[in-house]
């Protein structure tokens, strides 16, 4: 009996895993390629792609190329300021906002809430046009700082909806308590509700991430100056009309994967601790 | 002037009326327990006096100072949740003292103040743990702790013992009511709970529906209640309710509590145990009957009655209380 029941959730937990190995394989499949592409030589790369590179094929003259590109370290460089930045403020105003419309009751909180999560419906990029002549009429262009406030403007909604769901559920007792402890509200905001909410902060900055680290429309749209270029961008250089570098774009490409990895890694550790334990019940 | 003093206070959550006009004083040093039925409005209320929920109408006054435009740190009270709702962040010295850091007291006081709570509580070997690493009961300790460190005028309690098993729900209401004791403050206690009620107050607020019902020490709500709803909420088990036609009475209900049935064989009462239930010291006989449906019968000692077998009931007419169609009490 008992036995039989082992058999059973063995085989349920071999099939659990099948499926989500096969998963796995799909999702880090183009990663792989490109990784082990990036370390061949370019006939290996086109005569068998997916060989792994040996003592022959085994070949860096990609990222030599990226590396001695020059610029590349500053396209790096500004891609991280543009993520990290635009990343701060979706974080920072996004839970200010979510804070806002669970906490409080006044006069069109709903229609607030509907209005702030419109956006995870209308793509940004449908305001490219206007957005373009707003950078112009502001002498935005070509700054990091238009690409922050078209990302921030980007990440919100999605940010605000999800975190104002899981700050409906912080307990309101302790926020009671701090109010009757004489705790002002951007305390109570930030040291007692932001660290409760902690893994839903970290999945919305790990979803909130991702595209802006890889986007290439407003790069190329708002910011395609040298000095202003993002790694996508960047990156683009190699892929020509009429000649493509694909050991430099395959270098690229991996080199550029490094920092969302660690940025993932980071936030992924919150993602599973919850701090929760203990506060209320 | 009281301690607290509410006049006509009113609460409305848009067009829904949830506290409709509550006057009530509290004296110094007295123990006050809201009782009333779930959705009563019992917490709002509390809530109310807290200032964490805004006022519709009327006054409220603390220490004869009204505070209805005062906020919650400002009233000089204190509040003990049924969650505890501890800080997470900090340890249990740092939850006791925060109240006093943000108001500007110096840290040697602070120190010394939550160390005299922390000795009445029993909480000293917890000083420097946080919240998740504290058992149920002890969280309420710091809990009532953190209220005690305040010294306020005031202590609110949101049934704090609901979330606590059995015996630690004994164990931590005598131990509010030795700190009401030791410390003479006026404490206002919300529970559902009637034994909690009856044993730690002064007096009982019972409130229905937004509205106070009947307000008085417990046996007098117990000897004399105001109408059927507070007859039916305060003692336990219930009071039974019988048709007074079928008496030949001419109050429409007849109130008799569970001790005041007695087997009789020549009583007016007829109808069948449906059930028997012995606690030791005393025997709880259920017993259908026709005319008023089920009563509950309460003997003291062991008894043994056969479920369906038949049973007669009488009463003492001088222990029966009077209710008219309204529900109120007829007194003659
Ligand atoms: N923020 C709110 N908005 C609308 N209605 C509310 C709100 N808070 C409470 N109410 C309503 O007010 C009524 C009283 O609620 P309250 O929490 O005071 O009840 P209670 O007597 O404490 O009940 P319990 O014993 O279950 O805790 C309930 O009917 C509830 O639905
Ligand atoms: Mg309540």
């Amino acid at each position: 009996m008992s036995i039989a029941r082992n058999q059973g959730t063995l085989t349920r937990s071999i099939a659990a895993h099948a499926a989500l190995l096969t998963w796995t394989v799909i999702a880090l499949f183009p990663v792989f390629v490109i990784v082990i592409n990036s370390v061949k030589s370019r006939r290996v790369i086109f005569a068998d792609p997916l060989a792994l590179p040996t003592a022959e094929t085994f070949d860096l003259v990609g990222y030599q190329t990226v590396l001695a590109q020059g610029d590349f370290l500053l396209y790096f460089t500004n891609s991280m300021i543009v993520t990290m930045a635009s990343l701060f403020f979706v974080l920072l105003f996004g839970a200010m906002a979510a804070f806002a419309l669970s906490e409080y009751r006044f006069r069109g909180n709903l229609l607030m809430g509907l209005y702030l999560a419109l956006g995870i419906m209308i793509p940004i990029r449908l305001g490219t046009v206007a957005i373009l002549q707003m950078m112009v009429a502001t002498g935005l262009v070509n700054t990091r700082t238009a690409l922050v406030l078209v990302y921030t403007a980007q990440g919100l909604p999605l940010a605000i909806f999800i975190l104002s769901e899981f700050m409906r559920n912080v307990s309101s007792d302790l926020k009671n308590a701090g109010r009757i402890d004489g705790l002002s509200e951007y305390t109570i905001f930030f040291r007692l509700v932001l660290p409760l909410v902690r893994p839903a902060m970290a999945t919305v900055a790990v979803f909130t991430l991702i595209p802006i680290w890889n986007d290439l429309w407003f790069p190329l749209i708002l910011a395609p100056g040298e000095s202003v270029k993002t790694i996508t961008l960047g990156s683009q250089v190699f892929i020509g009309q009429f000649v493509t570098n694909w050991n430099a774009v395959l270098a690229a490409l991996s080199l550029a994967i490094v920092p969302v990895l660690v940025l993932y890694l980071i936030f992924s550790r919150h993602l599973i601790r919850g701090i929760t334990a203990g506060a209320v019940k | 002037m009281g301690a607290l003093t509410l006049t006509n206070v009113t609460k409305s959550f848009g067009s829904t009326d949830v506290i409709k006009g509550v006057d009530l004083q509290v004296e110094h040093g007295e123990f006050c327990v809201f009782v009333g039925p779930s959705g009563c409005g019992k917490s709002t209320l509390l809530r109310m006096i807290a200032g964490l929920e805004d006022v519709t109408g009327g006054d409220v006054m603390i220490d004869g100072e009204r505070v209805n435009d005062r906020a919650p740190a400002k009233r000089e009270i204190a509040m003990v949740f049924q969650s505890y709702a501890l800080y997470p962040h900090l340890d249990v010295r740092a939850n006791m003292g925060l109240a006093l850091k943000q108001a500007g007291v110096a840290r040697d006081e602070i120190r010394a103040m939550t160390d005299k709570a922390a000795g009445m509580l029993s909480l000293d070997a917890l000083m420097d743990r946080r919240p998740a690493e504290l058992s149920g009961g002890q969280r309420q300790r710091v809990a009532i702790g953190r209220a005690i460190v305040r010294r306020p005028k005031l202590f609110l309690f949101d049934e704090p013992l609901s979330n606590l098993d059995a015996a630690l729900r004994v164990q931590t209401r005598i131990e509010i009511a030795r700190l009401h004791r030791e410390l003479g403050a006026t404490m206002v206690y919300v529970t559902h709970d009637q034994v909690e009620a009856m044993t730690l107050a002064d007096r009982i607020v019972v409130l229905r529906a937004g509205r106070v019902e009947q307000v008085g020490a417990p046996m007098d709500l117990y000897k004399d209640p105001a109408n059927t709803f507070v007859a039916g909420f305060i003692g336990s088990p219930q009071m039974n309710f019988l048709k007074g036609a079928a008496l030949g009475m001419r109050s429409e209900t007849v109130g008799l509590r569970p001790e005041h049935l007695r087997p009789d064989n020549d009583g007016p009462i007829s109808g069948s145990v449906s059930h028997v239930e012995k606690l030791g010291g005393e025997t709880l006989v259920y017993v259908t009957t026709e005319a008023h449906g089920l009563l509950t019968l309460r003997l003291f000692g062991e008894h043994d009655y056969d479920v369906d077998s038949v049973l007669r009931l009488g009463f003492d007419a001088a222990r029966a209380f009077h209710f008219g169609a309204d529900g109120l009490r007829l007194r003659d």
